[in-house]
C-alpha cells in the first residue's frame, strides 16, 4: 500500500521545526511501524536527504525506547501497543499519517521525532526504589505477599517509561508514570517503609522537571501501550493523604 | 600461549567463599578515590555499578541507549533460575551446576559455574528486597516455572516480563546510588575505544551520541557490560543498538575473544514474513512448558491449515526424538530439530520454515483462562505480529540468532587479559560454555553485578594506586584522534550504498555459512565473502547526515564496520572447532541420528583469539578445561 | 505550607473546595426549589436565611473563601499545565477525557462572571433595581417578597438565558469535577471509576434539571404572581 507521511523534521533543540511530506510506497501491510519508517529512510538516502531520526532499540514493544504521536494519538491508533509492534496493517492504502514527536516542556526535541526524557530518570532518582543494599537482605520466602497484591503491584511495574502518557496528557503531566511507580512499592511490604517519603520526593521531582499537574482527563491510560490503570494515581493520592497525616 | 583461568583449588564447593577470603581488601575510606568506568547498563552492568557505587567506589556508567532502564535484559521474558529447592523436587546448588555445565556441553569452567549456582539464591533474595513483583502463589510464597534443559521447577519470574523487573531493580538500585553522588551516568554515549596505558585498562573513549563529540574517561580500572554480538546475524532477537563495538574495540587492544563461534539460535521465535523485516521477535520458551512442537508427517500436508490435520497425522518430533525432556529439550537441540524438519521439507507456514507450536491440549487440560493468565502477554504480542490468534490456531515459530556464549576472555576474577579490564555478562564467555540454558542469562548478569565483581574488583584495585593515569596522558589524546580519525573515514566515503545494506548482506552470509550448521565448505566461504565485503564497504557506504549532531546512520555505520572485522573471527573459530558442541554444529560432526559429536580430546578447552590487524589471521590461545566434578559425558536429553 | 506547593497537595485542595462548592450548590438548589411551593415557600425560606444574622456572614465569608481558593489554584494550575507544552501538536486526539474535562478553566472562569452577576442581581440589586424586593411591596405576612421578584426577573427572556447558559456550564463543570474529586481523594478503583463517572454525569444533569426548571417553569408561566 501507498501512504503520505507529514513528519515533524527538526534539526536540535534550539532549532525551529515543521512539518514535510514524504511519500511510502508499497509498504507491506506485515512491516511495522518503524519498518515502514526504515524503508522511507532507505529512499530519503537514496535521494540523498538525512533519514528522519527516531528513537527505537528492542523493537518488541519492552524498552521503551520508540515512540512518537501518530495522527494525534502516541503510539498510533492501535490500543496498547507500542510504536514498533503497531503494524501496518492497521491502515489503509492512501492513507495520511502526520507524525509528530512527544509534545512536552521537560521532553527537549533532539532531533526530529527523538526526544530527550531525562526527566523520567530524575524521577525514579527521586525516590523510586527501595533503599536495600546488595547483600544479606533475608530469604526471600520470608516475606509473604499475598498473590492480589503481588499482582497489583506487577500491574504497575510493568510500565515501560516510554512517555507516552506525557505525550498523551493535555497538561503534560508524567503522574500516571510517576504514579505507577509509587504504587508498585507503596503495596509491597519491602517498598511500603519508604512510602510517605517517596510520594513526596517523586511527585515533586515531577513538578521540578517540567511536568504538568494531572487533572484526571485520563489521556494516559488510553495511550498507555502497557494498559496502566489510572487507579494508580488514585493509590498515589491515597498514599500522599497518608504521607500529610504522618 | 596456554592461558589460566586463574580458578582456585580444592573442593569445588569451598571454591568461591574461599577465594573471597584470599581476596584483598580496599579500605572504606579508600574507595572513594578510586575511579570504575562502567560500560553498559544491563543486567551486569546496571547491578555491577549500582553495587560497586554503595561500597562507596566512584562510578561512572556508561549507555548507548537513552536511559539506563532501556538496556537489551529488559526483553528477556521467561525468568531467572535459583536453586532454591522450594518444590522440594530435589534441587540443588549442586544440581544447577550439573545442569548448567552439561547444559552447555562441557565446554564452561567449573569454578565458574559452581559459583553461580550457589549466589543463584542470593540474587532472588536480594530482588524480592528491592520490590521485584516476582509471580506468587496464593499462599504468599514465590512460584516457581520450569524450563529447558532441567528436570526440576526452578526458574522464578514476573509474568513474561522477568527481565524487564530484575533491570528495573538494578536500575532503581543505580537511580538510588545516582541520587546518594556515587554514580554518574553518561545516557546515549557510545564507547568507541579503550584507552590502555603501558599495558593497563586505565579509560575509554566515548561518543557524545547527541553532540558527536568525542571524550576521553579515566579510570582506574574499566568493566565492559556491553552484551552480545548475534546481531552479526542482522536479524536477531537483539535491540537494533545491539553490537559487538565494545568488545571489538578492547580486542584490537589486545583483549582475547573467547569461544565467538558458540551462539544460541532460540527455537521460539515468530518466523520471518518478509525482506522488510528488521529484526526476529522472541517467544519465551516458558511456551514450551503448555506448547508441543509439532510438523505434519507428511508433506503434502504442509498447505493444510494445522486444523485439517488429523492427530494421527501430525509427528510431535521433540517427544518423539527424546522422550524424557520431550519439548523441554535444551534450546541448541530444539532448534537444530525444527530446522531438521524444515530441511525435510515439511516446515509451514510462509516459506515453509516454520513449525507449530500447539497449546491446544493444555487449554483442553487447564482451560484458555489459565493459559491466558501465565503466557497472556506473549499470545498479545504474537497476535500483533502475525494477526494470528494462537488460542485457535497453533503458533508458527521458528528458530533465531539470540545469545552469545562466547566473548571476551576472562579469568575466574572476571578479569580479561588486560589488567584492570573487567567483562561481566553475556559480553564475556564464562560460564555458559557451548549452549546456555533458559533462564540462565539473567542469572549469569545479576551473578556477575551483584555478588562477583564488587568482591574481584576489589582484589585488584587493591594493588592500584588511585587516580595514577588520568586523562591528561598522551594515549587519550591519541586514542580520541583515531576514534574521530575512523568516524571521519566513514563520513567520507561518500558511496551509493546504504550501511544498512551492508549488514543485511553480512547477516546473509553469516546465517547461511555460520548459522545454525556449519561445515568446512560453508565456513571457508564465508571467509573469502567477508573481508570482500568490508572492502566495499570502505568503498561504498553511504552515510548520511553530520557527524557533529546525532546521526543514527553513523552509529550503525560503525557498529557494522566492527561486525565485518568481527564476523572473520567468529568463522575462524568456528572452522578451527572440528567438533559439534552445543549451539556450534559442524555437518560433518554428527552421529547417525544426527545428534552433535564432540570431540573431547583434541577440543576440551576455551579457544581464545588475539586479533593481530586487519588482513591477519588471529592467534590462538588455549585454555584446557578440566573436568573434577562432573564426568564429561555424551550430553543426552533422550 | 509544603502541600499548596505540591502537585497532589493542591489537587487536593481543588477537589476539597470543589466538593463543599458542590455541597453549597445542592443546599442552594434545594432553597431555591421552596419556589414551587408558591410565594409561602420561598418568602419563608429567605426571612429564616436573613434571621440567622451573624451565622450568614460567617457562611458567606467561609463560602468567598473556598472560591477564592478553587479558583486561585484552579488559575495556577492550568497555567503550569499550559507551561508544560510550550509547543504544541499540530494534530491531537484526544480519546478518554470529556469537553467538560477539557473546558474546565473556561466553564470555572464563566461560572465566576455568572456569580458575579447573579449577586449584582439578587443580592444587590444592582442590575434590575426595578425588580429588587426594595422596589417590591412586602408579601401579605410582611416579608421581603422574593417570589414575586424571581417571577418577574426570569419572565424577561435575556435574564433567563443567561441563567440557563450558566447552568450549561456549570453542567458541563460538574460532569468533570464530581467524578475527578472522587479520583483525587483516592477512594475510587480501576473497577468504580468508570461507575463513578456515570453516577457523577448523571449528578451533573440532575443539578442542572434542577436548577433551569426554575426559569423555564416561569418562562412557560407554570409559575405565576
Amino acid at each position: 500500500m501507498d501512504l503520505t507521511l507529514y513528519v515533524w523534521r527538526q534539526n536540535g533543540p534550539e532549532e525551529k521545526g515543521k512539518l514535510e511530506q514524504y511519500a511510502a510506497k508499497n509498504v507491506s501491510p506485515d512491516s511495522s511501524f518503524l519498518e515502514m519508517l526504515d524503508e522511507v529512510n532507505e529512499e530519503l538516502i537514496g535521494e540523498g536527504i538525512d533519514p528522519i531520526e527516531f528513537d527505537n532499540d528492542c523493537r518488541e514493544g519492552i524498552c521503551g525506547t520508540c515512540g512518537c504521536v501518530v495522527n494525534g494519538v502516541p503510539h498510533g491508533p492501535q490500543e496498547k501497543t507500542t510504536a514498533c509492534q503497531l503494524h501496518m496493517r492497521q491502515f489503509s492504502d492512501g492513507d495520511s499519517l502526520t507524525l509528530e514527536p512527544w509534545r512536552a516542556k521537560a521532553f527537549p526535541v533532539i532531533k526530529d521525532l527523538a526526544v530527550d526524557r531525562d526527566a523520567l530518570d530524575k524521577i525514579i532518582q527521586a525516590g523510586g526504589y527501595t533503599s536495600a543494599y546488595t547483600g544479606e537482605v533475608g530469604e526471600a520466602n520470608q516475606t509473604l505477599i499475598s498473590k492480589p497484591d503481588a499482582d497489583y503491584s506487577m500491574d504497575a511495574a510493568a510500565c515501560i517509561g516510554c512517555g507516552a502518557c506525557v505525550a498523551a496528557c493535555p497538561n503534560g503531566s508524567a503522574m500516571l508514570f510517576t504514579s505507577a511507580k509509587i504504587a508498585q512499592m507503596a503495596v509491597l511490604p519491602q517498598g511500603a517503609i519508604e512510602a510517605a517519603e517517596r510520594v513526596n520526593s517523586m511527585t515533586e521531582a515531577m513538578l521540578d522537571a517540567g511536568f504538568g499537574n494531572c487533572t484526571n482527563h485520563y489521556e494516559c491510560e488510553a495511550a498507555c501501550p502497557q494498559g496502566i490503570s489510572v487507579k494508580f494515581i488514585a493509590k498515589t493520592n491515597r498514599e500522599y493523604v497518608k504521607a500529610l497525616a504522618k | 600461549m596456554i592461558l589460566d583461568g586463574k580458578c582456585p583449588t580444592g573442593p569445588i564447593e569451598k571454591t568461591w567463599d574461599k577465594h573471597c577470603f584470599d581476596m584483598k581488601l580496599v579500605n572504606p575510606a579508600n574507595k572513594r578515590k578510586y575511579k570504575i568506568l562502567m560500560v553498559g547498563t544491563g543486567l551486569a552492568g546496571g547491578a555491577g555499578a549500582a553495587t560497586l557505587g554503595e561500597l562507596g567506589y566512584a562510578v561512572e556508567a556508561f549507555c548507548y541507549q537513552d536511559s539506563a532502564r532501556r538496556a537489551h535484559s529488559i526483553a528477556a521474558q521467561g525468568g531467572i533460575n535459583a536453586a532454591k529447592n522450594y518444590h522440594n523436587d530435589g534441587d540443588s546448588v549442586f544440581r544447577l551446576f550439573y545442569d548448567t555445565i552439561k547444559g552447555g556441553d562441557f565446554r564452561a569452567r567449573e569454578a565458574d559455574v559452581w559459583r553461580l549456582a550457589q549466589v543463584s539464591n542470593n540474587i532472588i533474595d536480594q530482588c524480592v528486597a528491592q520490590g521485584v513483583p516476582f509471580a506468587r502463589e496464593y499462599s504468599g510464597l514465590l512460584s516457581n516455572r520450569s524450563f529447558g534443559g532441567a528436570q526440576v521447577s526452578r526458574t522464578f519470574y514476573a509474568r513474561g516480563q522477568t527481565g524487564q523487573q530484575l533491570l528495573l531493580g538494578a536500575y532503581q538500585a543505580l537511580s538510588r546510588q545516582v541520587k546518594a553522588g556515587t554514580v554518574k551516568l553518561h545516557p546515549r554515549t557510545e564507547m568507541v575505544d579503550l584507552v590502555v596505558v603501558d599495558g593497563v585498562a586505565k579509560g575509554i573513549t566515548v561518543r557524545n551520541l547527541v553532540s558527536g563529540e568525542m571524550e576521553s574517561h579515566w579510570g582506574d580500572a574499566v568493566v565492559l557490560a556491553t552484551g552480545g554480538y548475534v546481531n552479526v546475524f542482522y536479524l536477531s532477537t537483539n535491540a537494533m543498538g545491539c553490537s559487538v563495538t565494545a568488545a571489538w574495540k578492547a580486542c584490537r587492544k589486545g583483549a582475547f575473544m573467547a569461544n565467538p563461534c558458540y551462539t544460541q539460535i532460540h527455537p521460539t521465535c515468530i518466523p520471518q514474513s518478509g525482506d522488510h523485516q528488521s529484526k526476529l521477535t522472541l517467544m519465551s520458551e516458558s511456551l514450551r512448558n503448555d506448547g508441543r512442537c509439532w510438523v505434519p508427517k507428511r508433506k503434502e500436508d504442509c498447505e493444510k491449515t494445522a486444523s485439517e490435520i488429523a492427530e494421527g497425522d501430525r509427528d510431535y518430533y521433540l517427544e518423539r526424538k527424546y522422550p524424557s525432556f520431550g519439548n523441554l529439550a535444551p534450546r541448541d537441540i530444539a532448534s537444530r530439530a525444527a530446522k531438521e524438519q524444515c530441511d525435510d521439507e515439511r516446515g509451514v507456514g510462509p516459506g515453509k520454515r516454520g513449525v507449530y507450536l500447539d497449546f491446544q491440549s493444555s487449554i483442553d487440560r487447564v482451560g484458555e483462562d489459565l493459559i491466558r493468565e501465565r503466557y497472556g502477554n506473549l499470545f498479545e504480542m504474537y497476535e500483533k505480529i502475525t494477526d494470528e490468534n494462537a488460542y485457535k490456531q497453533p503458533m508458527r515459530i521458528y528458530p533465531a540468532p539470540h545469545y552469545s556464549m562466547g566473548g571476551l576472555w576472562v579469568d575466574y576474577n572476571c578479569m580479561s587479559n588486560i589488567p584492570g579490564l573487567f567483562v561481566l555478562g553475556e559480553a564475556n564467555f564464562s560460564v555458559h560454555g557451548a549452549n546456555r540454558l533458559g533462564a540462565s542469562a539473567l542469572m549469569q548478569g545479576l551473578a556477575d553485578g551483584y555478588f562477583v565483581i564488587p568482591y574481584t574488583i576489589g582484589h585488584y584495585l587493591a594493588g592500584v594506586t588511585p587516580g595514577e593515569v588520568t586523562d591528561e596522558h598522551a594515549e587519550f589524546a591519541k586514542s580520541r584522534e583515531e576514534a574521530q580519525a575512523r568516524i571521519d573515514k566513514l563520513m567520507n566515503v561518500n558511496g551509493k550504498r546504504s550501511v544498512s545494506s551492508f549488514h543485511r548482506a553480512l547477516g546473509k552470509i553469516m546465517w547461511e555459512n555460520v548459522g545454525m550448521a556449519r561445515s568446512e565448505k560453508s565456513l571457508n566461504f564465508a571467509l573469502k565473502e567477508i573481508p570482500a565485503l568490508r572492502e566495499e564497504f570502505w568503498q561504498n557506504v553511504k552515510v548520511t547526515g553530520k557527524s557533529d549532531q546525532r546521526n543514527g546512520q553513523l552509529e550503525d555505520a560503525g557498529r557494522v564496520a566492527d561486525f565485518l572485522e568481527f564476523a572473520e573471527v567468529m568463522a575462524t573459530d568456528a572452522l578451527h572447532r572440528k567438533e559439534s558442541c552445543g549451539g556450534h554444529f559442524r555437518t560433518e560432526f554428527q552421529t547417525d541420528d544426527g545428534e552433535a559429536m564432540r570431540d573431547d580430546e583434541n577440543f576440551c578447552y576455551a579457544a581464545a583469539w588475539e586479533y593481530k590487524g586487519e588482513g591477519k589471521a588471529p592467534e590462538l590461545h588455549k585454555e584446557p578445561l578440566k573436568f573434577e566434578n562432573v564426568k564429561l559425558a555424551v550430553r543426552s536429553y533422550k | 505550607m509544603q502541600m499548596l506547593q505540591s502537585s497532589i497537595g493542591r489537587k487536593l485542595v481543588m477537589a476539597a473546595t470543589g466538593m463543599c462548592l458542590v455541597g453549597f450548590v445542592i443546599v442552594h438548589l434545594l432553597g431555591n426549589s421552596s419556589i414551587f411551593i408558591g410565594a409561602n415557600g420561598i418568602n419563608a425560606y429567605a426571612e429564616h436565611l436573613h434571621a440567622l444574622g451573624p451565622i450568614v456572614w460567617i457562611f458567606r465569608v467561609v463560602l468567598l473563601g473556598l472560591f477564592g481558593l478553587h479558583i486561585f489554584f484552579g488559575i495556577q494550575l492550568t497555567l503550569e499545565n499550559r507551561a508544560a507544552r510550550p509547543i504544541d501538536y499540530n494534530q491531537k486526539k484526544n480519546i478518554r477525557t470529556s469537553f467538560g474535562a477539557e473546558t474546565m478553566i473556561y466553564t470555572g472562569l464563566v461560572i465566576l462572571v455568572f456569580a458575579v452577576y447573579h449577586l449584582f442581581h439578587f443580592t444587590m440589586h444592582l442590575t434590575n433595581p426595578e425588580i429588587s424586593v426594595s422596589a417590591l411591596p412586602m408579601d401579605a405576612l410582611g416579608r421581603n417578597d422574593v417570589f414575586t421578584m424571581m417571577i418577574l426577573s426570569f419572565q424577561k427572556f435575556f435574564i433567563s438565558s443567561i441563567y440557563v447558559g450558566a447552568m450549561v456550564t456549570l453542567l458541563l463543570h460538574l460532569s468533570h469535577g464530581v467524578q475527578s474529586l472522587f479520583q483525587t481523594f483516592g477512594v475510587l478503583n480501576g473497577n468504580t471509576l468508570p461507575i463513578m463517572e456515570k453516577i457523577a454525569r448523571a449528578a451533573a444533569i440532575v443539578i442542572f434539571v434542577g436548577f433551569i426548571s426554575i426559569p423555564v417553569s416561569i418562562l412557560l408561566g407554570l409559575i405565576n404572581v
